[in-house]
């Protein structure tokens, strides 16, 4: 695997993250701060979109450039976790439980979808 | 490093170039972009940047199989939450407010380094191959410790009293 490749996976990164940034400022300004729906909208964004390259079965370094360097940068797991524990330090617990079951059920739906459009293609 | 001043330094907000400012709606149902200087962009790409690459080391490095317990992926989000809890407790409730430290070390290396779609596609792969059990004790196993990770972290930094 050449240097080149892995100079990729650092500047696919550094955009990913900048573009979850701003889909998920986007989202929280439509959709206001009661519940992080712009962690929501990145995750689910992004498991589809990981799903379809699962589905399309990239491998070696095209994998390694979209999937986990582009898609694995632009979803998060650790603020996903933040906003669910800061929602029950607020005793917001109906929230917070439904923060963890939707991302985990639409997450892996998402995950299908996008295998099975990705199949298709 | 001398700190900025303040949080939008001499760049106009995104949201309002090209577009007439709109005092009288609420910013509930307004849809904007995030205001966000050079500073706070090259501090969440550089800290993208440096999560990723210890992300897809450990990736790279540590491959499985569809029905085997995912580590690096496990391992790398379980960290990045503890720092993530650290870091943003420290930031809001300990130190000085900055521009650029919760940019590059939150939305940029714990971002970075953690993922939730990969976690998903490892769950839908073991589903598919039948793992059942695997799949139920991953999506169990990261979400208690990840949020066990975020409790312990705040609870540390609160810990510390505050210095004035």
């Amino acid at each position: 695997m050449s240097v080149f490749v892995w100079v990729a996976v650092v500047l696919i990164g550094g955009a990913g993250s900048v573009l979850r940034f701003y889909v998920d400022g986007l989202v929280s300004s439509a959709s206001g701060r009661g519940f992080p729906y712009g962690t929501l909208a990145v995750n689910l964004s992004g498991a589809t979109i990981l799903g379809l390259l699962t589905g399309l079965a990239l491998a070696g370094d095209a994998a390694l450039l979209a999937g986990t360097a582009a898609v694995g940068s632009y979803t998060t797991f650790s603020t996903w976790m933040l906003e669910t524990q800061r929602l029950t330090e607020e005793r917001q617990y109906r929230k917070a439980a439904l923060n963890i079951v939707v991302s985990l059920v639409l997450g892996v739906a998402a995950a299908a979808l996008g295998r099975l459009i990705g199949a298709h293609l | 490093m001398p700190e900025p001043a303040a949080r939008s330094v001499s760049a106009p907000s995104l949201a309002a170039r090209g577009r007439p400012a709109d005092p009288g709606r609420s910013g509930r149902s307004r849809i904007v972009l995030p205001r966000a200087d050079g500073r706070t962009i090259a501090a969440i790409f550089a800290g993208g940047a440096l999560g990723t690459l210890a992300r897809a080391a450990l990736a790279e490095a540590f491959p499985h199989s569809a029905t085997t317990w995912p580590w690096p992926t496990f391992g790398v989000n379980i960290v990045a939450a503890f720092l993530l809890g650290y870091f943003v407790t420290r930031l809001t409730e300990r130190l000085p407010l900055s521009s650029y430290r919760r940019p590059l070390l939150g939305t940029g290396i714990c971002g970075g380094l953690s993922t939730f779609s990969t976690m998903q596609v490892e769950i839908l792969k073991m589903i598919s191959a039948g793992a059942w059990g695997l799949a139920v004790g991953y999506a169990a196993a990261s979400i208690a410790a990840g949020y066990a990770a975020i409790h312990l972290a705040t609870a540390l930094v609160r810990r510390v009293r505050v210095r004035r």
